[in-house]
């Protein structure tokens, strides 16, 4: 008796387990894509995190929405202007060459070239306007007395 | 001289930059919708859901679609706006009752004052994203042809009613 009763204890285990988050363990293949996805897309609620690590409910149904979409078999350039056609280039972490972006995207090269340009000028004015330095014979003599003497001690 | 030129008007120019920076609010995304037709949608009415009501049905009329909810914390400092607005009699309002039940949405009506012609309920949130709703409460400007012109994000105040929305409507109304 007192074994079939620590043979029924032992059991009550199998039948604790816990509920699972459901949307995230439903299809690891879908749920990698989507995670893939949503960590190049910007949560507009809190502005500074990922679509894949934002709590904000906006993010969890977007992520619904981007999950859907992908069960539908839709490409990942589809999901993402479905998203940019909503919410505008905004929730792109890597914003596309447009003429707008322009500055962001080559403001940084064109200061570089006009600040190395700047130095460059600089640096020749500088060379050009420093006057080669003149000894006079008297001068030459000796220094290159100095030279010699230098020499010969070596 | 010279010298102290260039270093100065690079440093107006970067400063000029911060300026105008400190004084944007990166909470207004500029929404792409506008120019674009608004989303069709057909939802049930939060009153009477039974009935339904399609973005199709205002073809025609210059309306204003705001999406609200009774657990939109400034939703409560536009309200009051939009019954002034709904008692003058300008141009419709119509509200989407954006992620919430209906028993919460009808008592915040209930207690607030109904602005709306008629509300529809989004229980899920779809239609709120095909509209690009990101912050609750926000307020699309839809022309006669059902384009969207115009996206108030945040609390509709009296100031942007006098100086923005009601102007557009009139221009919108008269064409």
């Amino acid at each position: 008796m007192k074994r079939v009763i620590i043979l029924l204890l032992c059991l009550i285990p199998v039948f604790a387990f816990a509920g699972e988050a459901k949307d995230i363990a439903e299809d690891p293949v879908v749920e990698k894509r989507m995670v893939g996805l949503a960590e190049n897309l910007r949560c507009l609620v809190c502005q500074n995190e990922s679509l894949a690590s934002s709590h904000a409910e906006l993010a969890e149904d977007l992520r619904r929405e981007v999950r859907e979409q992908i069960k539908k078999g839709m490409s990942d350039k589809e999901i993402v202007d479905y998203l940019v056609a909503r919410y505008g280039d905004f929730v792109l972490y890597d914003p596309p060459v447009k003429s707008y972006t322009m500055l962001l995207w080559f403001g940084p090269f064109a200061l570089f070239l006009i600040a190395g340009g700047g130095l460059f000028y600089q640096l020749r004015k500088r060379r050009s306007s420093m006057p080669e330095a003149e000894l006079s014979p008297e001068a030459e003599r000796r220094a290159a007395a100095m030279l010699n003497d230098d020499k010969d001690k070596q | 001289m010279m010298r102290f030129i260039w270093p100065l008007v690079a440093f107006l120019v970067l400063a000029g930059f911060l300026y105008v920076g400190l004084g944007l609010n990166p909470r207004e995304v500029p929404s792409p919708l506008i120019g674009k037709p608004a989303p069709t949608f057909t939802l049930p009415q939060l009153h009477e859901p039974d009935k339904k009501f399609s973005s199709q049905d205002m073809k025609g009329k210059v309306w204003l679609l705001n999406v609200w909810s009774s657990w939109c914390v400034s939703c409560r400092e536009e309200h009051p706006v939009l019954v002034e607005l709904a008692q003058q009699n300008i141009v419709p309002v119509y509200g989407l009752d954006y992620k919430d039940n209906r028993e919460d949405g009808e008592g915040w009506l209930a207690k607030g004052g109904n602005p709306y012609v008629l509300s529809i309920s989004d229980t899920d949130g779809r239609v709120g994203i095909d509209y690009g709703v990101y912050g609750v409460p926000e307020t699309y400007v839809i022309d006669k042809q059902g384009i969207i012109q115009y996206k108030e994000i945040g609390p509709v105040t009296v100031q942007k009613l006098k100086d923005k929305i009601l102007p557009l409507v009139a221009q919108l109304q008269a064409k």
